[in-house]
C-alpha cells in the first residue's frame, strides 16, 4: 500500500481494448485523468463507457492494453490494492446491514474491531450529515440519503480513485441537480480523482473539469467542460452535447480564410476555414449555438430572403425553458434538427406560434468548423443519445 | 367512477368467485370432516353420526398393537424429511451459485436435473429398488429411500434458487470484493444472508416435499415405512376413526412446520427492524 500514497492518483488507460464475444466494447481507448480531477465518461448506452469504468475497478479484465494508478500497473491487482471505490448505480447497499455496518463494511473485511469501525464510520456518516440514522435499514432511507450512504462506503478506505457509476440517475430531478453539486464539492474537498460515468449531458458538463465523449467504444473528445460545449470538435459530439445546430454542406468558394458552403436544400453558409484551403465540391461541417440565432416571423406569401447564414424553416415545437425559450424549426429539404433558444425577453417580445414561418439568421463569426467525426454512425447514433439522454 | 366496481361486475367475476367456492369446498370440505370425525367416541364407527365424542382414537395411536407402528413411522418421517431438507438446501444453494456461471453443457445438466421432475415417481422408486437389489445392498428408508426422494426434492429446490437468484442483484457481491471481501467472506457476510429467506423455503419445501412423499418412497424405502407408507397401509387394513386421527395429528405437523419456518423468517426480519429500535 505504500505506492498507494506516493504514486497519487492519475488514471492511465493506455491502449485498452475489451472484447465480450465477438463484440467490441472499447477499441484500443487512450485516456489520462490527473490526478485530483474530475473526469465525466459521457456517451449513449452501449459505447462502452461503464465498460471503462468496472476495468478501472477491477470488475472486468481489459483483453489489450494496460491500466495505470499512479504510474504503476494494477492489472491483475485485486480492488483493495487499486485505492478505488465504486459507488454503484443501484448503490448496492447490503438490505441486510444497518447503514453504520454498511458503511464500517470494508473495515470489518481488514479486521478491525468493532469501537474502531464504528468510530471512523459515524464520522464520515457526519460528514454527509446521516449521523442520525446510523442504526436505521437502507430501505428505511429515501433515495438521495441512500446515495449518500453509498458514498460514505466508498470513501472509508481513503481511495486515490472513486469510480462512480451513473450514480444520479435514481434520484428525481430535484435530487439530481442538488446531488451533482454535492459530488462535485466533496471531490474539491478531497482533492481525489473522481470519474464518474453519465449519459445525460448537462450532468457531464455540471460537474466535470474534464468531460469525455464516448460513442462506440472511441473517444470523439476529451477536453474541459466549457470547450466541449462552445467548440466541439466534430458533428456527433456537437449533435450529442446539443448546444449547437450542426450545418452541412459542399465548397463553393474560399475567399480570405472564409468557404462558402451550399447545403443540399440550397440554403448557403460561410464556415471559417483558417489557412485551409478545402476543394470545390468538398463535403464541410460546422456549427452554430443555438442561443446565436436570431428569429424573425415571415408574413404570409412574402419572398423568404436569400444569402449567407440564412435558413427559413416552419416553427416545430415551442418549449418555455423560463429564463430562455427553445423553438425548435423543420427546415425544408432538411433532416437535421434546427433549434433556436431565445432569450424570454426577446421571444415574448413578439411571441411566435407552432406554424409560422420564420427566417433564422446568424453571425459567420459564431460559426465554427467541425470535423466530419464518425459520420456513418452520427446522426443515428447522437439522435438515440438524445432520446435516451433525458 | 362511482359503485363502479360494486354494482356492475362482469360476469367473470362470477365465474371465477363460483370456481374458487368449488375449489375451496373440495380441499376443506373432506378435511373437515376427516378432523371432526377423529374426535368420534369409542363406540362410533368409520362415518356420521358421531356417536359421542373423545380423545379415544389419538391415543390409539401411541399404542403399537392396534394400528400398527404409527409412532414409529412418524419418527422415521421426520428424521428423513430432516436429512432430506438439509442436503436439498446445501446442493440446491451451491448448483444454484453455480448455474449463475454460463459453463460448458449448463443447458444440458439443467435439463437432465429437472427431467427427474416429469418421470413417474412410482417408476424411478422401482428402478432404485432394482439397483440396489442387483447390487445386493439392502433397500431401506435412509439409503434407497433418500436417495428416491431427492431426486424430487433437488430439482424442486434447485428451481427455487434460480427464481431467488433471479432477483439477486449482483452490484451486492461486486461491491463486498470492491470493498475488500475475501470470496469467502463475500458468500458469508453478502451473499447468504441476502438469500436467507429464499434459502428457508427451499429448506421448507425439501421437508414438505420428502414428508408427504409416497410414489418414489412406496418401493424403495424397505421393510420399515415412513408415515405416507404406514397410512396408504391402513387405508386398507383399518376399519376404525384411528384412520383419520392419524390425519388430523399429520395434517397439524406440516401447519407447525410451516407457521415454524414462517416464524423464523418474520424473526429475521424483526431482528433486522430492532436495530432501529432506540432511534426515533
Amino acid at each position: 500500500m505504500a505506492e498507494a500514497t506516493t504514486g497519487g492518483g492519475e488514471v492511465a488507460i493506455v491502449g485498452v481494448t475489451k472484447r465480450f464475444g465477438p463484440t467490441v466494447a472499447v477499441e484500443k481507448l487512450d485516456l489520462t485523468v490527473p490526478h485530483g480531477s474530475y473526469c465525466c465518461l459521457l456517451g449513449p448506452s452501449g459505447c462502452g463507457k461503464t465498460t471503462i469504468l468496472r476495468m478501472i475497478a477491477g470488475h472486468e479484465t481489459p483483453t489489450q492494453g494496460d491500466i495505470r494508478i499512479g504510474g504503476i500497473s494494477v492489472l491483475g491487482l485485486p480492488q483493495v490494492q487499486r485505492g478505488t471505490a465504486m459507488m454503484f448505480q443501484s448503490y448496492a447497499l447490503f438490505p441486510h446491514r444497518s447503514v453504520l455496518d454498511n458503511v464500517a463494511f470494508a473495515l470489518k473485511m481488514r479486521g478491525a474491531g468493532t469501537a474502531e469501525r464504528h468510530a471512523k464510520a459515524r464520522e464520515l456518516l457526519a460528514k454527509v450529515q446521516l449521523d442520525k440514522f446510523a442504526d436505521r435499514l437502507p430501505a428505511q432511507l429515501s433515495g438521495g440519503q441512500q446515495q449518500r450512504v453509498a458514498l460514505a462506503r466508498a470513501l472509508i478506505t481513503n481511495p486515490r480513485v472513486l469510480l462512480l457509476d451513473e450514480p444520479l440517475s435514481a434520484l428525481d430531478e430535484y435530487l439530481r441537480l442538488r446531488m451533482r453539486g454535492e459530488l462535485r464539492r466533496v471531490q474539491k474537498e478531497l482533492g481525489i480523482t473522481f470519474i464518474h460515468v453519465t449519459h445525460t449531458q448537462l450532468e457531464a458538463i455540471a460537474v466535470a473539469d474534464t468531460v469525455v465523449v464516448m460513442a462506440q467504444g472511441h473517444i470523439e473528445q476529451a477536453a474541459s467542460a466549457r470547450d466541449i460545449y462552445v467548440a466541439p470538435r466534430n458533428a456527433y459530439v456537437a449533435r450529442f452535447i446539443g448546444g449547437q445546430n450542426v450545418l452541412s454542406g459542399a465548397v463553393e468558394s474560399v475567399i480570405d480564410g472564409t468557404a462558402a458552403v451550399t447545403a443540399d436544400n440550397g440554403s448557403r453558409f460561410a464556415f471559417p476555414v483558417g489557412d485551409g484551403r478545402p476543394p470545390r465540391g468538398a463535403p464541410l461541417f460546422g456549427s452554430i449555438r443555438r442561443d446565436r440565432i436570431a428569429l424573425e416571423k415571415l408574413a404570409p406569401g412574402a419572398k423568404p430572403p436569400s444569402g449567407l447564414n440564412t435558413v427559413v424553416g416552419e416553427v416545430h415545437t415551442i418549449e418555455n425553458q423560463g429564463s430562455y425559450v427553445k423553438v425548435t424549426l423543420d427546415l425544408a429539404g432538411e433532416t437535421e434538427e434546427f433549434v433556436a433558444n431565445l432569450s424570454d425577453e426577446k421571444f415574448f417580445a413578439g411571441p411566435l406560434d407552432i406554424g409560422d414561418r420564420v427566417v433564422a439568421r446568424w453571425s459567420a463569426s459564431d460559426v465554427k468548423l467541425l470535423d466530419a467525426g464518425p459520420l456513418a454512425r452520427g446522426p443515428a447514433t447522437a439522435g438515440n443519445a438524445v432520446a435516451t439522454g433525458r | 367512477m362511482h359503485g363502479d366496481s360494486g354494482s356492475r361486475r362482469p360476469w367473470t367475476f362470477y365465474a371465477f368467485a363460483a370456481f374458487f367456492t368449488l375449489f375451496v369446498m373440495f380441499l376443506y370440505g373432506p378435511m373437515t370432516v376427516i378432523y371432526i370425525l377423529s374426535f368420534q367416541g369409542p363406540q362410533g364407527g368409520m362415518t356420521f353420526p358421531m356417536n359421542g365424542v373423545s380423545l379415544e382414537w389419538f391415543e390409539s395411536l401411541f399404542e403399537q398393537k392396534r394400528v400398527g407402528d404409527i409412532a414409529g413411522s412418524f419418527v422415521r418421517s421426520i428424521e428423513l424429511a430432516v436429512v432430506v431438507a438439509i442436503i436439498t438446501v446445501v446442493l440446491s444453494v451451491l448448483a444454484g451459485l453455480a448455474f449463475r456461471r454460463r459453463f460448458r453443457g449448463s443447458a444440458f445438466t439443467f435439463y437432465l436435473a429437472i427431467a427427474s421432475l416429469i418421470m413417474p415417481g412410482l417408476f424411478v422408486g422401482l428402478g432404485i429398488a432394482l439397483t440396489f437389489r442387483l447390487l445386493g445392498i439392502e433397500t431401506s428408508w435412509y439409503t434407497s429411500g433418500l436417495g428416491a426422494q431427492l431426486t424430487w426434492t433437488l430439482p424442486f429446490g434447485l428451481l427455487i434458487m434460480f427464481a431467488v437468484l433471479g432477483r439477486f442483484d449482483r452490484a451486492y457481491e461486486e461491491a463486498a470484493t470492491d470493498l475488500g471481501a475475501t470470496s469467502w467472506q463475500r458468500v458469508r457476510e453478502v451473499t447468504l444472508p441476502i438469500l436467507l429467506p429464499g434459502i428457508i423455503g427451499v429448506a421448507l419445501f425439501g421437508f414438505t416435499l420428502s414428508y408427504d412423499e409416497l410414489a418414489r418412497t412406496a418401493l424403495a424405502a424397505g421393510s420399515q415405512n415412513t408415515l405416507p407408507l404406514e397410512i396408504w397401509a391402513m387405508t386398507t387394513t383399518i376399519t376404525s376413526p384411528a384412520l383419520y386421527a392419524v390425519g388430523a395429528v399429520t395434517t397439524a405437523v406440516s401447519f407447525v412446520v410451516i407457521i415454524a419456518a414462517l416464524g423464523s423468517i418474520a424473526l429475521v426480519q424483526r431482528r433486522r427492524a430492532q436495530k432501529i429500535a432506540g432511534v426515533e
